[in-house]
């Protein structure tokens, strides 16, 4: 039979010195682990608790950076008035996870940590060029999450170490942003296509242009070939239908039991025209 | 706490069982045990679509003692589900016909054991190549069911449809298709089952029709009526769904209590609950149309087939309904409908609300769009053209003698929903740049109520009334509640007749002990059918005691009860039967499915609005327009609660809900892969009703519950093809769909 | 073989207190309904999607089929069998008794946390769009209704509980 264990910390330095020693499978808000245990499909069987954790809670900000516990709900996120403001697509992202019981459960971290291709805060923060904060009783790093995925729930984080916060640069000025969740309902749905971008204009040009969609390769993507391709670039309709045309061919979904490869294609080229002529 | 059910009867009166309900007392099946010995069940099933069954493997590494396991050779009595045909097992002996067909039956006291156990077992099985598609059933590919693959094959003929081809100015043909679609009622299936050696066997569950399960539990085990007990729990909702199905449920649990002298629970999880239990039949329909330029249809030829999966079930009925509907509320001289169910190596489809029509409607009222458009006249004026009006026929002979008006249904139903407004405001924004395109579409439909043909004779449906001693009406039906509002219903219509308040009428839930054999609780016919038969049971309790001279003509609800007492005194209990009994003018020949198919029907005009995200091809139904004449409104609340829901069930059935198949098997057995509406998905629905008729049914109540499970997909579809210009043919239409019809516009 | 873990968990339930034994990762739902009998919350799908198994935890709406008993050591759990006190409807569930906001029931314990929660969510006086509405209630599958009945339901809810 089945031996499942789990440790519950008292606090942070607890739960590290815990993870130093043993592998040990984080349990937060339980949103996805639960499912994946009542389906058969956790291998896990060692686990630690991590949802009293004060430290891994609260969203906290400085004039350049926000930095979100990890912890951090989705209902908190949609509820702060700062980061309604200031991170308008996290906001929505948050707003589309699942419906209001599973927003008050499922955090941030966990959201990350699991490593969907569907995450759907994922390419909001990869638009936010955020970070994450990893901890150890060794040490403390911070990877930007576009280098967090090595690839299909692959992910650069150590046995003994834990994700503590998300750490999202203040954006400046006021940039044009471009936030679709595609699923196949209104609520309570994993996405087909998670289109974000975020452009900054100066007199014509693309100063900043950030485009992620998620659901359509083994993980969010950044699609920086297509990024660069716009760059310093004033939009005409050629540009446009190359730069389509460089997004098509940087993507690489799969067709699954969600949707089919072709209508991803199709719906991420749709929206970046859609966004593209919108400028 | 139940005040406020002493409003006047005539208005409608409160859910009866509603303060159960809202506080969580009502008692389902999994909600209850029998916490002494309890077994937990589970049932093995076949990993591969067809085959010859050679051996189960129970694996040594695994400790067996304390379960209890069955298998064909265990079965006392019959191993066949008896319904129509007697093509299914209770479990298979040596012939799978789908992946998930039942081989064997485990219980043990620890649920996680039981599930643990699934693993140890395989089996060796000599596979046959299997046949997954109408198509390939249909020109045997492989032949899977008895000579030729066909379940029930109907051939309906009015006037003579291929003496008119030449003479018409258009013949215009296009196929159609609708998938397979799961009830996806909230509670899944399940039963327990108590076995006793002088009592014989109990099962507790959660069903539609107590007596069907008692009819095929009876042979299973070689038992007579009197040691077989059904007793309805509460139901989570039903749809057709615990129609036929539970039949073999309650088997495999009444199998597992025999063997272990022990009550058995065996509760499906949702994802066994998808993957195995019966769904909507898929459909291919072909209709080819015989129109003159006026719009006046000559002929309709119609190609219309079901997949039936792997067992008969009642496919032959589902078969027989769809193709009485299939030419619609129009009376056309000439149709020739040529009806086949056959099989597939599939879990067995059944019983779903509306029982075929949404199959067939959804063809025909798409069809008529597209013939509108071909002949370059508006979808109104094909329809306003050839209407059945009173005394007109339909498809099968049937005169309709009622009172119906569908030119007057057409012009309210557009005057509510401002159809022309919209239809004009939508071509014009829809020619402006933007990415969101709106539509607006309706179909044209009606839906028999009450057993088909001569049904209900063959059912001949018992109800009685009976008077308690603490001055009750106790009403004794096997109709069961299942949310549609049967509880009310009854209560009313025993409450109004008598004159006394609706707090004075008991309903309790069915037990085949107790109650008579009032039919099964399916076919919209529990309120026109066995809402009758109470209506008359409880105008022979007042004649009885009238006649008697224990009451007066005129009396007061005191009165009545003290009548009643005096009555039972002298008498014994007072109590009146009633069984149904042919009016006499519905007249239906079987063997060429010609005649008064129902006694009525209920009739209906749809309009869906929608919008269409052309980036995403997402389909949004905005609005909901549904006007019914269905005779008299025995409570409105509740009527137009099931109206709004069947509204919302079959939009899921025309944009959302989709079974991903691979290999014979549901791939997308949960709920967040199989996709149902939220409450953010689904529209404002305005429901209305007419009451042009008054001649059926209690005081004039008509069938309700499967109507608007019919019209809704077409409409939608056709306010999609009206934004776009798109020839939609099939459902489900998701996104992915859309895109590709789009193309086809675009090239 | 080793003994599998238990934890040991004290827990308020509709306000009286409860201490249990168990394997950490026990279902909330599975202690309700089997080692309470507080059957009123359902199961439906397992997997946080229908939400049939809706309570209020610490006031918080939860799916209580993904929340591990490893977790609820202090915790406040409010079921639908909290809400009727001495066996009177609450408001909201008058409301939806009134409205036709339940049919087969099965739905109903959940639909009625959530409105619970959306009615404590509100400001004073604020009286909630039906959009704002179907949002809160996107959590609850129901096949029944159409949902129609059940917005009514709530919107009455709403009246009652500022008038």
């Amino acid at each position: 039979m089945d031996k499942i264990s789990v440790e519950t910390p008292k606090d942070l330095s607890g739960a590290l010195e815990i993870m130093s020693k043993s592998k040990l499978t984080p349990l937060a808000g339980g949103t996805d682990l639960m499912v994946q245990q009542e389906f058969g499909s956790l291998k896990a069987k060692q686990f630690i608790n991590i949802w009293n954790l004060n430290e891994l809670k609260g969203i906290t900000h400085t004039n350049d950076s926000f930095r979100l516990g990890a912890l951090t709900t989705f209902m908190e996120i949609r509820k702060h008035k700062l980061l309604k403001q200031k991170l308008p697509m996290l906001v929505q992202a948050a707003k589309l996870v699942g419906a209001i019981a599973i927003q008050n459960r499922a955090t941030i971290a966990g959201n990350i940590a699991n490593a969907s291709p569907a995450a759907d805060s994922v390419p909001a923060l990869l638009c936010y060029d955020a970070s994450l904060e990893l901890t150890s009783t060794q040490k403390k790093r911070i990877v930007p999450l576009k280098d967090f995925y090595l690839g299909y729930k692959k992910m650069d984080i150590q046995s003994d170490e834990l994700i503590t916060a998300i750490i999202i640069p203040m954006p400046k000025d006021n940039p044009t942003i471009y936030y679709q969740k595609v699923g196949a309902r209104l609520a309570l749905s994993i996405s087909k296509v998670c289109f974000a971008a975020l452009v900054q204009m100066q007199s014509g040009k693309l100063v900043d242009v950030r485009i992620s969609i998620g659901s359509i390769a083994p993980t969010p993507l950044r699609l920086y070939k297509t990024e660069d391709y716009l760059k310093q670039k004033k939009l005409n309709a050629s540009i446009i239908s190359n730069a389509i045309e460089q997004l098509a061919d940087e993507i690489k979904p799969i067709d699954d039991i969600r949707s089919s490869k072709e209508y991803r294609v199709k719906v991420s080229t749709n929206l970046f025209r859609n966004f593209l002529e919108s400028l | 706490m139940q005040k406020n059910l002493n409003i006047k009867v005539q208005n409608s009166i409160l859910r009866t069982e509603g303060p159960a309900k809202l506080s969580g007392k009502t008692k389902f099946i999994d909600d209850m045990r029998f916490p002494v010995d309890l077994l937990y069940g589970a049932t093995v099933r076949s990993p591969v679509a067809r085959g010859i069954l050679k051996k189960i493997v129970f694996s040594n590494e695994f400790d067996w003692d304390d379960f209890t396991i069955v298998t064909a050779k265990d079965i006392p009595g019959k191993n066949v589900v008896s319904i129509i045909e007697d093509d299914w097992p209770f479990l298979v002996s040596d012939k799978i016909n789908y992946i998930g067909d039942p081989i064997a039956l485990i219980a043990h006291h620890d649920k996680d054991l039981v599930a643990e156990a699934l693993n140890h077992i395989s089996f060796k099985i000599d596979e046959l190549p299997p046949v997954f598609s109408i198509d390939d059933s249909r020109n045997k590919k492989e032949i899977i069911w008895r000579s030729d693959n066909t379940f029930k094959s109907y051939l309906i003929k009015k006037g003579d449809v291929d003496s008119i081809w030449e003479s018409a100015d258009f013949v215009i043909e296009q196929t159609y298709e609708t998938g397979a679609q799961e009830h996806l009622y909230i509670e899944n299936n399940g039963m327990i089952a108590v076995w006793d050696d002088k009592a014989g066997i109990t099962i507790w569950g959660s069903m539609q029709c107590p007596y069907y399960v008692h009819n095929a539990i009876m042979p299973l085990f070689s038992l007579p009526a009197q040691k077989v007990r059904i007793i309805q729990a509460g139901i989570g909702g039903a749809f057709g769904g615990k129609e036929d199905f539970p039949s073999l449920i309650a088997g495999h649990c009444a199998l597992l209590a025999y063997k272990a002298k022990r009550p058995v629970k065996l509760i499906y999880n949702r994802r066994e609950d998808l993957a195995n239990t019966t769904r909507r039949h898929p459909s291919k329909t072909t209709h080819k149309t015989a129109v003159n330029k006026d719009g006046k249809i000559l002929g309709m030829d119609i190609d219309f087939a079901l997949d039936g999966g792997a067992y008969a079930t009642i496919s032959s009925v589902v078969l027989s309904r769809g193709a009485i509907h299939a030419a619609g509320p129009y009376d056309v001289d000439n149709i020739k409908i040529n009806a086949n169910v056959v099989a597939t190596n599939t879990p067995p489809n059944g019983a779903f609300r509306g029982f075929g029509v949404p199959q067939s409607c959804f063809a025909l009222e798409c069809h008529l769009d597209f013939v509108a458009k071909k002949i370059g006249i508006t979808p109104e004026q094909l329809r306003r053209k050839n209407f059945i009006a009173s005394n007109g026929s339909l498809a099968t002979g049937q005169i309709i003698r009622e009172n119906i008006d569908y030119q007057k249904l057409m012009d309210l139903t557009f005057k509510h929903c401002n159809f022309y407004e919209k239809l004009s405001e939508f071509n014009k924004s829809n020619r402006l740049p933007g990415h969101l395109k709106k539509g607006i579409g309706f179909s044209a439909f009606m839906h028999g109520g009450g057993f088909t043909g001569s049904g209900e004779d063959y059912l001949s449906s018992i109800v009685g009334l009976t008077v308690t001693e603490d001055n009750k009406i106790k009403v004794l039906t096997s109709s069961t509640e299942m949310g549609q509002g049967k509880n009310t219903i009854f209560t009313q219509i025993v409450a109004e007749t008598l004159n006394i308040s609706p707090t004075d009428v008991l309903v309790p839930k069915p037990d085949t002990a107790i109650v008579p054999n009032s039919g099964p609780t399916v076919a919209s016919r529990t309120t026109m059918i066995v809402g009758k038969l109470l209506e008359d049971a409880a105008n022979s309790l007042k004649d009885i005691l009238i006649g008697t001279n224990f009451l007066k003509q005129e009396y007061s609800a005191e009165e009545f009860f003290k009548a009643a007492k005096n009555y039972s005194e002298d008498f014994g209990t007072l109590k009146a039967y009633t069984q149904y009994k042919n009016p006499g003018n519905i007249k239906w020949d079987d063997s060429t499915h010609l005649g008064d198919a129902y006694p009525t029907y209920s009739w209906a005009i749809y309009v869906a609005e929608v919008t269409i995200n052309t980036l995403t091809y997402e389909t949004k139904v905005d609005n909901f327009t549904a006007l019914q004449e269905v005779g008299r409104v025995v409570n409105n609340t509740l009527a137009t609660g099931q109206i709004q829901g069947g509204v919302l069930q079959a939009i899921g059935y025309a944009i959302f809900e989709k079974i991903i198949w691979e290999k014979g098997q549901i791939k997308n057995n949960n709920l967040s892969n199989y996709v149902i509406p939220t409450s953010l998905d689904a529209p404002n629905i305005d429901v209305y009703f007419e009451q042009w008729n008054k001649e059926y049914g209690p005081q004039g109540a008509k069938g309700i519950g499967e109507l608007p499970m019919d019209g809704p997909a077409p409409a939608v579809i056709n306010a999609v093809n009206n934004a776009l210009n798109t020839n939609v043919n099939a459902i489900p239409m998701l996104p992915e769909n859309l895109m590709k019809y789009m193309e086809k516009i675009d090239e | 073989m080793s003994k599998s873990q238990t934890v040991n968990i004290t827990c308020t339930i509709n306000e009286a207190q409860y201490s249990f034994e168990l394997p950490p990762l026990t279902r909330l739902i599975d202690v309700l309904r089997e080692d309470l009998q507080l059957t009123g919350t359902k199961e439906g799908c397992s997997e946080g999607e229908c939400g049939a198994c809706t309570v209020l935890i610490n006031g918080e709406l939860t799916n209580s089929c993904l929340v591990p008993i490893v977790q609820m050591d202090g915790a406040s759990i409010t079921t639908i069998e909290g809400l009727s006190q001495k066996g009177i409807l609450n408001k909201i569930q008058q409301s939806f008794w009134e409205r036709g906001g339940a049919q087969c029931g099965f739905c109903t314990p959940g639909m009625l946390m959530s409105t619970t929660s959306l009615i404590n969510n509100l400001s004073t006086d604020e009286i909630p769009s039906e959009e704002y509405i179907r949002e809160w209630l996107s959590g609850n599958l129901c096949r029944c209704t159409g949902y129609s009945k059940i917005i009514e339901s709530v919107s009455l809810a709403c009246e009652v509980n500022n008038g």
